[in-house]
């Protein structure tokens, strides 16, 4: 470690200090200036990037007080390491209070300084690095975006906004492929937990006895097969998120000792008899019909209002097909990217069918419809109708080219997409009641 | 024929002197002497610190030389200090001609340590080279071992050896290298 490119700039009115400073951090490989007022200190701020001012605080003009307050304006990561004869530790100690690093008396011992200024480096280097990580953790955490431009969208991403802000449980509810998972990550990585992990689990994916082991750990020996103390997954997401997929899965003791857990914050590794404390976010999510499961004593009531604080509903693909050719494309740029691949289009045919197939997986469908379109689109550098899965073609005649046939065609879909809602089905078109019913009537549309 | 100076300022003993004399020679390669002057320590003097103006010092240290002088080393067993700080082993001109040290506070006696001769020329020769070292244009190096790291306190000096690193020995080469320094 070397201390090239750290700046120091010493700002005292005394020539003998400012020398005496200015060649002992020279010596020491420290870019070093000084400045012998106030209003030098501050265009020599100005002009170039410093990392520690040393600063006297009774200098004719402007005093280090009052340049200390100037200083944190223009940077307040810079950091301020105040010079005072000892006299004058009570203005050193306010100064302290005003966000100075330490302070030094006059004369300075070299022992001290010397140490004060490593540990100011390390302090300024742990800052930027602390800074660039965190850009990271954000670049990591919002690797996926949230696709769209329908109304739909537009509403949850600002109900995404709202949420994370806070520490509320989420309920994310939609069918399989909508996202899920996607909107509990965008909650997470705008929240103020997100330098902490967000931890899946899909409880739909393990048997009763497992998904215990997995979210509680377990110490060695626990049961058949623990040859090891492991930890839970809630144990991992301390600090962070844990979000449950496929929550309207598991099972009734299950259900009981997760509503401890939620409740408590509190649980118990199997095996072990020392209880162990934990601070995370619930996000849940569910492709089934919670409230029926209620009803019909499936899921424990206590539980779903436990979870169903703030709920978001993930409409499917279908009932927002503008949002297809902005999904479409951003998985034709993702995974062109991943392949290598020089596919910058789609081709107004193959885009067209992608638009009008009801995509009963989805986003995932979707995804792996374009994914598979480029393994197989050869040397094009489009995609074209022939590299779409041919099973995923729609089944229906595709309308002609006229504006009436084509508006026919549209207007029946939105319908059947709404299970024939009239109002529901006007909104989306953007259109009034009346006029659709005049449209039903022009078209001859039945259900 | 070039030389680096070694000059006692006040009194220093003679033995101490010519180990310098002899060591440093080892060191940079360049002949070297000892070089008598009188000095006029009252200027230097603080009565209130009780200590000697480091700076001042230098200042009359490098104050007409011979032209025949290289670099000079000041050797002193006065307590030094610069205004700033409350002591110094040691003082140079970073690219210049002079530098100056003190075995004031090297003694094991100063720390309240009976005392050790061997230590003490280990010291001074390591404070010597270093403070010489920063008038080849040598600044503070980060390796452990080298003579050139920054020492503020007795065991950080003892911790180093009297050496060069490969790097600053390299510059201390490229800097007679480029002045064609005779080695004799």
């Amino acid at each position: 470690m070397n201390n090239q490119g750290v700046g120091i700039l010493v700002v005292d009115d005394e020539f003998s200090v400012r020398d005496s400073l200015c060649n002992w951090f020279r010596n020491e490989g420290y870019r070093t200036e000084t400045a012998e007022s106030g209003s030098e200190a501050l265009r020599k701020l100005q002009d170039s990037l410093w990392d520690i001012v040393l600063l006297d605080i009774k200098m004719p003009g402007m005093d280090g007080m009052e340049l200390q307050k100037h200083i944190k304006k223009i940077d307040n990561t810079i950091i301020v390491i105040i010079i005072t004869a000892y006299a004058t530790v009570d203005t050193a100690v306010d100064a302290m209070k005003e966000g100075a690093f330490d302070y030094l008396s006059k004369p300075i011992d070299p022992d001290k300084l010397s140490i004060l200024i490593r540990n100011a480096v390390n302090q300024r280097r742990l800052i930027a690095e602390n800074i660039q990580l965190r850009q990271k953790v954000e670049e990591l955490t919002l690797q996926d975006e949230i696709v769209g431009e329908s109304p739909q969208i537009k509403k949850i991403l600002e109900m995404i906004d709202t949420v994370a802000k806070t520490d509320a449980t989420v309920l994310i509810r939609g069918e399989s492929g909508t996202g899920k998972e996607l909107v509990a990550q965008a909650i997470h990585g705008k929240s103020n937990r997100r330098y902490f992990p967000i931890i899946s689990i899909n409880c739909g994916a393990f048997p009763e006895g497992l998904l215990e082991s997995e979210l509680f750990g377990h110490e060695k020996g626990a049961f058949t097969g623990a040859q090891y103390k492991r930890k839970g997954k809630l144990e991992m997401a301390n600090g962070g998120t844990i979000f449950f997929d496929e929550i309207g899965n598991i099972a009734a003791k299950m259900q009981m000792d997760l509503l401890r857990v939620i409740e408590t914050k509190q649980f118990t590794p199997l095996g072990s008899n020392k209880v162990v404390n934990v601070d995370f976010r619930i996000i849940a999510a569910t492709n089934s019909d919670l409230e029926k499961k209620v009803a019909e004593k499936d899921f424990r009531e206590d539980l779903y209002y436990r979870l169903n604080v703030f709920s978001i509903q993930i409409p499917p693909l279908r009932e927002r097909t503008m949002d297809i050719p902005p999904i479409a494309h951003y998985f034709l740029d993702k995974y062109a990217r991943s392949m290598n691949k020089d596919v910058t289009d789609i081709s107004p045919e193959a885009m067209r069918i992608l638009t009008q197939y009801n995509w009963p997986g989805n986003i995932r469908e979707l995804r792996n419809t374009i994914e598979r379109a480029l393994v197989v689109v050869g040397k094009k550098n489009r995609i074209e109708v022939e590299d779409l899965n041919l099973l995923f073609l729609p089944k229906a005649n595709p309308p002609g080219d006229s504006l009436e046939e084509i508006e026919k065609a549209h207007v029946k879909r939105i319908l059947e997409q709404s299970d024939w809602n009239i109002s529901r089905s006007a909104e989306t078109l953007k259109i009034d009641r009346v006029t659709l019913y005049n449209k039903i009537k022009k078209y001859g549309l039945q259900r | 024929m070039s030389y680096i100076d070694i000059v006692p300022i006040g009194e220093v003993e003679e033995t101490v002197l010519s180990f310098l004399k002899q060591s440093i020679f080892q060191t940079f390669k360049i002949q070297t002497r000892i070089r008598n002057r009188p000095f006029d320590l009252s200027l230097a003097y603080d009565p209130v610190r009780d200590q000697y103006n480091s700076s001042g010092l230098l200042l009359e240290l490098i104050n007409e030389p011979p032209p025949e002088t290289l670099k000079i080393l000041g050797v002193t067993e006065l307590d030094l200090f610069i205004p700033i700080f409350t002591f110094l082993f040691g003082e140079a001109q970073l690219n210049g001609i002079g530098a100056l040290v003190s075995a004031h506070r090297l003694h094991n006696q100063f720390y309240g340590i009976s005392g050790n001769r061997e230590l003490l020329e280990s010291r001074l020769l390591k404070e010597g080279i270093h403070e010489l070292g920063h008038t080849f244009g040598l600044i503070h190096c980060f390796t452990l071992k080298c003579v050139m790291k920054s020492s503020t306190y007795v065991e950080e000096i003892d911790q180093k050896s009297i050496q060069f690193c490969k790097s600053c020995e390299q510059e201390v080469l490229h800097w007679r290298n480029g002045r064609s320094i005779s080695l004799k």
